[in-house]
């Protein structure tokens, strides 16, 4: 049975001038232990997502189950219980801690607020969990403004795994951190996973750390969800237009081997009260009319599912 | 190589030493860089955060901040003058006419107050003695020749997409046809399809103008796909340079190594990756010896003794390295 179900989810803000469809429509479940990575630009949608799926948004329409159970409106106490066992690391190490607490501060909260611990334990949990973190002890009385990024991120992953949650939203952790630092936080991110079964939904706009990290990956563009696969199978045979757009587009370090990149025209469009059917149409070369029918998700091989109705021709 | 002959665009920067003045303390930012830029050609410089790459680039334009900037030393030579030593009013011609500079973040590089049209026409203005007229009218020529519609000329940075900002900082850095550009992390704040669009067009300019260009990175992947040749700069101080081919198919320093093995390559699978580990030496007290020996996993008590040169290795490949030294 999947840990983690979406169907049919939607996420819609009210704005004053008109309704953005930030997440419309997307469905996927994610097995225990496996990492689903969430793809797309800026404004995709894709964060959005994330958080609908842990509660810190509520979901305008559809239904998000959590090991079999449907989470989509829990009551408050239920809430808490599941806050317990889905948290999240933010993308930016710098805002996302208080910088009035010191890192034990910081990591020991969470156990505090839970009630499961004693008193006499907490400091000796936190530093377990700093040891697990790659946090060295000398930094117990430090604020973060003393750690440098990567030190920081891993205060947000101690803080996150602190009451041993089983699924994760990493929102892009490692975004705002230099390259070999980004490096050390993935692994981190693995063992971790290894180590404690831990299920992770990836979110990222780097398809090199994404294809690296995940099982399984989601491709969104403007709110919806336009390819979704196992990792190999998404890089090995882009189906969706799109995929193979944004694909093309990543820089790669082999020089020997320039491969044709796919120019797409134009810039992504409004998410605001958008038009029917497919909203990659607009920038889609292979775009009819045809493509301002409603969309609908086909399972083109097994386990691949892919939302557009010119997949057949164009994967000839 | 060109020879050193043709000077016409030709930048040399010797033993450039900056430091500035933070806390109390002297940050040693740039220490004793070196390299060639022939007319036409375009380098890579490669780091992390805070190696000296912007720093750097700021003392080619001579734009870091005075209250900071402790100490300015070396030769920066463009066709032939040391621009260091140059008075401020010459250095106005050079800056922006001569050289320019592409900044890295497109949200905040633009005149919010200005429109677009206006920001690119001001350096016409003053570098060409363009009238209003003329300096609008090439204004929209560089507006076309970035991909934007002229009917956007009147508008305001605010309207504009990231992408679109970007490209708008392009215009204006490209407007007077300088002879080298320096591009400060020019994609980075941009999506990857939009970014692939950026360094196309960055490409197809160099190509039909001629220019030398300098592109500021961290990413490997974009370098691949624009520069002739590389140098990778680690604690203020150049560790390995070379063509394209010598450092992507021979990286020798250490630490060109350990970048590599930090990113995940989509035509190679591996478990883990291979960082480097550990962080990069405080600038404020830099190690004796070699600034990358307590991060080597191949350090030697030689090495963290003496403080290596850069030597040649073959054709223009230098590694500052002493193990380097050893194997060849």
């Amino acid at each position: 049975m999947a840990l983690f179900e979406v169907e049919h989810l939607k996420k819609y803000f009210p704005t004053a001038r008109g309704m953005v469809h930030a997440v419309d429509d997307v469905t996927f479940s994610i097995e225990e232990g496996t990492t689903m990575g969430l793809v797309g630009e800026s404004g995709c949608g894709k964060s959005t997502l994330g958080r609908t799926m842990i509660h810190l948004l509520d979901s305008t329409e559809g239904v998000i189950r959590f090991r079999g159970e449907d989470v989509t409106h829990p009551d408050k106490k239920k809430l808490r219980r599941l806050r317990e066992d889905m948290q999240i690391i933010f993308q930016d190490p710098y805002s996302s801690l208080n910088p009035r607490m010191t890192i034990q501060d910081t990591i020991m909260e969470p156990l505090k607020l839970s009630g499961r611990f004693a008193k006499e334990v907490l400091e000796e949990e936190c530093v377990k969990l700093m040891d697990l973190a790659g946090i060295e002890k000398r930094f117990r009385d430090s604020y973060p403004h003393e750690l440098d990024g990567g030190r920081r991120q891993r205060v947000g992953i101690a803080r996150a795994i602190a009451l041993m949650p089983k699924f994760v939203v990493c929102d892009e952790p490692v975004s705002a951190l230099d390259v070999s630092i980004q490096a050390q936080i993935l692994n981190l991110l693995m063992d971790l996973q290894e180590e404690y079964k831990l299920t992770y939904v990836f979110i990222t706009h780097d398809l090199s750390v994404v294809r690296h990290i995940s099982t399984h990956i989601c491709v969104m563009y403007l709110g919806q969800m336009v390819e979704t696969c196992p990792t190999q199978e998404l890089f090995d045979h882009p189906m969706h237009p799109y995929t193979k757009a944004l694909l093309s587009a990543i820089p790669s370090t082999d020089i020997h081997n320039k491969s044709q990149r796919i120019q797409l025209k134009g810039e992504i469009t409004s998410p605001i009260n958008p038009r029917p059917g497919c909203r990659f149409a607009q920038r889609c070369p292979y775009a009819t009319e045809e493509c301002s029918r409603p969309l609908a998700l086909q399972e083109v091989r097994p386990g691949h599912f892919v939302s557009c109705c010119h997949v057949q021709e164009i994967n000839q | 190589m060109v020879s050193n002959t043709d000077k016409k665009g030709y930048l040399s920067v010797q033993d450039l030493v900056v430091e500035y003045r933070s806390g109390g303390e002297t940050v040693q930012a740039v220490n004793h860089i070196s390299f060639e830029l022939p007319g036409g050609r375009s380098l890579g410089l490669v780091g992390e955060t805070g190696a000296g790459k912007t720093t750097t680039a700021k003392s080619i334009m001579r734009i870091l901040p005075d209250h900071a900037t402790q100490k300015v030393e070396g030769v920066i030579e463009y066709d032939g003058t040391d621009i260091l030593k140059i008075s401020e009013a010459e250095m106005q011609k050079v800056r922006g006419g001569k050289i320019s500079m592409i900044f890295q973040d497109p949200m905040t590089a633009l005149n919010p107050v200005k429109t677009v049209g206006e920001q690119i026409a001001e350096g016409l203005k003053v570098h060409q003695g363009l009238d209003k007229v003329k300096a609008r009218a090439k204004a929209i020529e560089m507006l076309n020749t970035v991909g934007i519609s002229e009917d956007r000329v009147d508008e305001y940075p605010h309207q504009f997409s990231g992408g679109m900002k970007q490209r708008v900082v392009i215009a204006i850095a490209l407007a007077c046809n300088p002879e080298l550009i320096i591009a400060d992390e020019p994609t980075t704040a941009l999506d990857v399809t939009i970014q692939a669009q950026v360094l196309e067009l960055i490409k197809k300019l160099q190509a039909e103008r001629g220019t030398s260009m300098i592109l500021i990175t961290h990413d490997l992947g974009v370098v691949a796909q624009i520069c002739d040749d590389v140098a990778i700069v680690y604690a203020g101080e150049i560790v390995e340079k070379g063509t394209l081919e010598e450092i992507y198919d021979h990286p020798m320093h250490p630490y060109t190594e350990g970048l590599f093995g930090a990113i995940p390559e989509l035509s190679k699978d591996v478990d883990r990756l291979s960082p480097v580990p550990g962080l990069p030496p405080d600038p404020t007290s830099l190690p004796e010896g070699c600034y990358f020996a307590p991060r080597c996993p191949y350090a030697t008590d030689a090495c963290r003794e003496k403080h290596f040169d850069l030597e040649k290795v073959s054709g223009s490949h230098y590694v500052r390295c002493i193990k380097k030294e050893q194997e060849g």
